[in-house]
């Protein structure tokens, strides 16, 4: 068995390694696009397959293996090994499964483009390091799979790269992944200065025995929440929350699927996993799950606030996935880790949906010559009639992220606030939090609806000219099976399918605590009433929101924006100014640095540090043109230096 | 006959006498040749006092030590007289104060 779980994470590998030094060495094997393909969809497609048999037979207790011994130094021993509980077991799951799904569809995605071999091999490269990451059995692992996918990810943001734009919006992810990346590092350190082990298991049992002890500060101090706080920052770094979350937009420059696989489903999540996977430390220090709730309220609200305003299909796309990252926060940030991940799975389907979707459409406007722009859905409208799959798997996707009842995004976000507002009873901030969270929650289905009506209803607003078609069905599949699992993901939260007789299968890996130190579930039993006003309200706030929305702009259609730019006013142009995020990193910190380089850094370096080396060789030069005057050149004078020296010598030595 | 019987000092002064002579040529002569005989001149110096001091000692091994010398000195006539010869078929001179090719 042990072999079989290996081929989870190192299939990837392998697949990476053959398409690339393939292609590389080999320039015919560029052209063979549907061997290259197969591969690398074989080899996620075979992990998945693995993972999802080790989940049916999952037997209660997690399965660990190890594939070697990594580092043994003193105290130090670190295992390469990994670990299968049902936290990463639905993680892999997800990373696999959406994974090959998003491959086929690249297969057709990406026919014809010059770099076909090496965007598969990054996208194989991909999959094995978010492997590492989600599998992981110690933090040191772990980090080696988090530093993968950012690496990944900056080397398919940047595919096309003689793009300077797109090379740009590569380094700006490299960049603000790296600060993220540096508090992760830091909070290895700590772990391990804290604990002495780097094994999750380990941390938690400490945690966990310090808590029941009741001895968590005269054990760890404040440790803990250092340690959190630390965490907290990596992941807002990789997954895209403030004040780091400013690359995430850009890395749209990335071929679409990636923004699916990369930027939606899988890697942007790490941070929630991260989060969940250390969810004892979290919940031995509420202050920081209070830091982590306000923060993940406030980018939820911001970028749902940016999404509306914005005119590029990919743009509002990647803004609706930072503010749904911010829900997954949210729930982190109110102890329903659960929760959280549960939204982690069905943002997974309909966001990967969406994006692939507005692949299908881009590249239906590229190749249809219909506007010069292809992703401005101003140029775009009444697409519908064209492509039947995309249009309808889009419109299902969008349902589900609006929170319609019964498709997937319902059962979840619905979660998220209902936990946020349970919380409320012991905190009352988090009753500030729920109101956030429900406005989004409007906000949401405003801007989806808008951006499905604007792309596939209405007036054709595209060159008459322009030749529409549906995509290939090597594209199109995915998309259905994407909208399948965007309806019916929500189920796995009910009972009755998986048969534990708990409400979550999830929950018996945590013990449910939450920051108000009580079970949620007691809570929520105890103020049952609220639960079904909850309900209504999220029934109404879909429903009436996209409703609303429909009839909105069914009436005016794209006038329709100038009407809600009346309505938020002045906000508007902020909003379409993205917050002014970029231009305030560009004051606060690009310019100011840049200043110091050129008039301090650059003056000291030129002055004194060159000054110094140059004065050195300057010095060694103007010695030896005084000293070099003792090589006459002539043998007898060097002689009589010479024998003048032995008279010395023996002169010393006779009467010295 | 004992005027004709030398002091020990005799052999050691004339040894002196001819290494100073050896060493006042190397610093003088410029023709590489006459530097050349100036330096066995020195090392036949040597040779004497090393013979001398044998004697003296009653111990032969100064004097076993000169036949080194002699060897030595054998080989590197060879040696050197081939390099002055080169030196003199590609410059035509043998003049020392010339040989400055590697000067700054």
């Amino acid at each position: 068995m042990v072999s079989l779980n290996t081929l989870i994470v190192f299939l990837p590998l392998a697949g990476a390694a053959i398409n690339g030094l393939a292609g590389l060495l080999w320039p015919a094997y560029r052209k063979q696009e549907t061997l290259i393909g197969l591969i690398a969809t074989a080899s996620i497609a075979v992990p998945f397959a693995l993972l999802l048999s080790a989940f049916f037979g999952y037997q209660g207790e997690a399965i660990r293996f190890s594939a070697f011994s990594w580092i043994a130094a003193g105290n130090l021993q670190i295992e390469f090994s990994y670990l299968l509980d049902p936290l990463s077991l639905l993680m892999g799951l997800i990373v696999t499964g959406v994974g090959s799904l998003i491959h086929v569809y690249s297969i057709g995605y990406m026919h014809g483009d010059s770099g076909y071999y090496k965007y598969f091999a990054y996208l194989n490269l991909f999959i094995f390091a978010m492997n590492n990451l989600i599998l992981g059995d110690n933090l040191l692992v772990m980090f080696l799979g988090w530093e993968g996918v950012g690496l990944c990810s900056y080397l398919l943001i940047g595919f096309w790269y003689q793009d300077m734009e797109k090379a740009g919006a590569a380094q700006k992810a490299f960049i603000a992944n790296r600060i993220g990346d540096f508090a992760m590092l830091l909070a290895i350190f700590l772990a391990y200065f804290t604990f002495g082990t780097l094994d999750f298991a380990e941390i938690q049992s400490q945690i966990r025995g310090a808590g029941e002890a009741g001895a968590l500060t005269e054990m760890f101090g404040d440790r803990l929440f250092w340690l959190t706080l630390l965490v907290f920052i990596a992941a807002t770094g990789k997954s895209a929350q403030i004040p780091l979350f400013v690359w995430l937009p850009d890395a749209m420059a990335g071929p679409t699927p990636v923004s699916a696989l990369i930027h939606a489903a899988t890697m942007v999540t790490a941070g929630v996993y991260l989060i969940a996977r250390m969810h004892d430390a979290y919940l031995a220090s509420p202050e920081v799950m209070l830091i982590v709730v306000v923060v993940a309220a406030l980018t939820a609200i911001i970028a749902a606030l940016t999404a509306i305003a914005q005119n590029d299909i990919k743009k509002v796309l990647a803004y609706s996935t930072v503010s749904q990252l911010g829900f997954m926060f949210m729930a982190l940030g109110a102890g329903a880790f659960t929760t959280a991940i549960f939204h982690v799975l069905t943002h997974a389907f309909f966001k990967a949906c969406l994006f692939l979707g507005s692949g299908s459409v881009i590249h239906a406007m590229e190749h249809g010559h219909a506007a010069e722009d292809p992703q401005d859905i101003r140029t775009m409208g009444g697409l519908g009639k064209h492509m039947f799959s995309t249009r309808t798997t889009f419109w299902i996707s969008t349902l589900a992220i609006a929170g319609v009842p019964g498709l997937a995004g319902f059962f979840s976000k619905d979660e998220i606030l209902a936990s946020l507002f349970f919380n409320g009873f012991g905190q009352p901030l988090y009753f500030a939090v729920w109101a956030v969270g429900l406005v989004t929650a409007v906000l949401t289905a405003f801007y989806m609806t808008r951006l499905s009506y604007l792309v596939f209803n209405g007036k054709e607003r595209f060159k008459s000219s322009a030749h529409i078609e549906e995509s290939k069905p090597v594209m199109t599949v995915p998309l259905w099976i994407l909208a399948v699992l965007a309806i019916a993901g929500g189920y796995i939260g009910l009972p009755y399918l998986i048969g534990h007789g708990e409400y979550h299968w999830l929950n018996h890996v945590w013990f449910s605590g939450t920051i108000i130190n009580r079970p949620l579930e007691e809570v929520m039993h105890e103020h049952a009433a609220f639960e079904y006003v909850l309900l209504a309200l999220a029934f109404a706030v879909s429903i009436g929101t996209m409703w609303f929305t429909y009839t909105f702009y069914r009436k005016h259609d794209l006038a329709g924006d100038a009407k809600v730019q009346g309505f938020f006013g002045r906000l508007y142009e902020t909003m379409r100014q993205k917050f002014y995020f970029d231009e305030a990193y560009d004051a606060l910190i690009v310019r100011p640095f840049s200043w110091i380089g050129t008039r301090v850094l650059a003056v000291f370096d030129r002055q004194v540090v060159d000054g110094v080396v140059e004065g050195t060789a300057a010095a060694v030069s103007g010695i030896g043109e005084v000293f070099r005057r003792l090589q006459s050149g002539l043998v007898t004078n060097y002689v009589m230096i010479l024998a003048a020296g032995v008279v010395l010598v023996l002169a010393y030595l006779v009467w010295g | 006959m004992d005027f004709l019987t030398p002091h020990i000092y005799s052999y050691l002064a004339v040894s002196a006498v001819l290494f100073a002579l050896g060493a006042i040529g190397v610093m003088t002569r410029r023709n590489a040749i006459v530097v050349f005989m100036c330096i066995e001149l020195m090392l036949n110096a040597v040779n004497l006092s090393l013979v001398t001091f044998s004697r003296m000692h009653n111990d032969p091994a100064g004097s076993m030590l000169v036949f080194f010398v002699m060897c030595v000195a054998a080989a590197e006539a060879v040696v050197g007289l081939s390099i002055v010869l080169a030196i003199f078929r590609n410059k035509l001179d043998v003049d020392i104060n010339h040989l400055n090719i590697f000067k700054w």
